[in-house]
């Protein structure tokens, strides 16, 4: 248990690090590594909590593809890598208000309610049982993220194509 | 393991995220930002998932996963558009609607 805490606080903080990173960096490109770094320690997380299967989604598929996709993003539009300019507007006073608030609020929420509960961890999930779950209780809202993720690809093509 | 720790560290990076929605100018970042949300919103999905002892927890991160990429395809390609259209991916160059 000690050995899963000190796990949880080293991740917890390279991911808080490197999420500030993320939103305050003045190179788009940085911003996107900063990106992968959140999105690790996240696998991290889950691999820390028994859940294997959402770990290993998480690196292929945001890792994996969507940090691609943002690289690719970056490139077609020409982002600046070298700004001269800012890359924030002028609401960070405000921004940072709202966003301090709006932790401390969800923070003394959940410690109000969750204030020392315990996550009792008998054996990390097996992936059967995860795709049992998926293909017998939610079967219809994985065929209906199936279709949503088919319109949204097509929808992209379309979008981005040139006509 | 607390289930706190696990809520809290969510909160923070779900903190970052709306700072980075609400201060960036270029595009692709404020997408970043909101990738940041969802994940954050993901760590609390697997952690209740992990408190419970069920598997329901996964199967929900899962499907805000596949919402996440259909989200990043789509609004890449709208990005796209705006810069073919303004030659500029600065959101504060999109004021057409500005009175």
């Amino acid at each position: 248990m000690v050995a899963q805490n000190v796990a949880f606080g080293i991740i917890a903080a390279a991911m808080i690090a490197s999420a500030i990173g993320v939103v305050t960096t003045k190179n788009v490109v940085h911003a996107a590594l900063f990106l992968v770094v959140v999105l690790a320690g996240g696998a991290g997380q889950f691999i820390l909590l028994g859940q294997e299967f959402v770990a290993w989604v998480q690196v292929l598929v945001y890792i994996g593809a969507v940090i691609v996709l943002f690289l690719f993003g970056i490139m077609l539009t020409r982002a600046p890598m070298h700004p001269r300019e800012s890359l924030d507007n002028d609401l960070k006073w405000p921004g940072l208000v709202v966003s301090v608030f709006l932790v401390g609020i969800l923070s003394a929420l959940m410690i109000d309610a969750f204030d020392d509960t315990e996550i009792e961890l008998e054996a990390p999930t097996r992936t059967a049982e995860v795709s049992s779950e998926l293909f017998r209780t939610y079967i219809i809202p994985f065929e209906v993220v199936g279709i949503l993720l088919l319109a949204a690809l097509i929808g992209a093509v379309v979008l981005a194509r040139k006509d | 393991m607390l289930l706190n720790q696990f809520l809290i560290l969510s909160a923070v990076l779900f903190g970052c995220g709306i700072y980075g929605v609400l201060t960036r100018k270029h595009t692709v970042l404020v997408l970043m930002s909101v990738e940041l949300m969802l994940a954050a919103v993901n760590i609390n999905l697997v952690a209740f998932g992990a408190y419970n002892g069920n598997v329901a927890g996964q199967v929900f991160a899962l499907f805000v996963l596949t919402i996440a990429a259909a989200e990043v395809g789509v609004g890449l390609a709208i990005v796209l558009l705006i810069y073919r259209n303004l030659r500029s991916a600065d959101l504060d160059d999109v004021d057409v609607m500005k009175g």
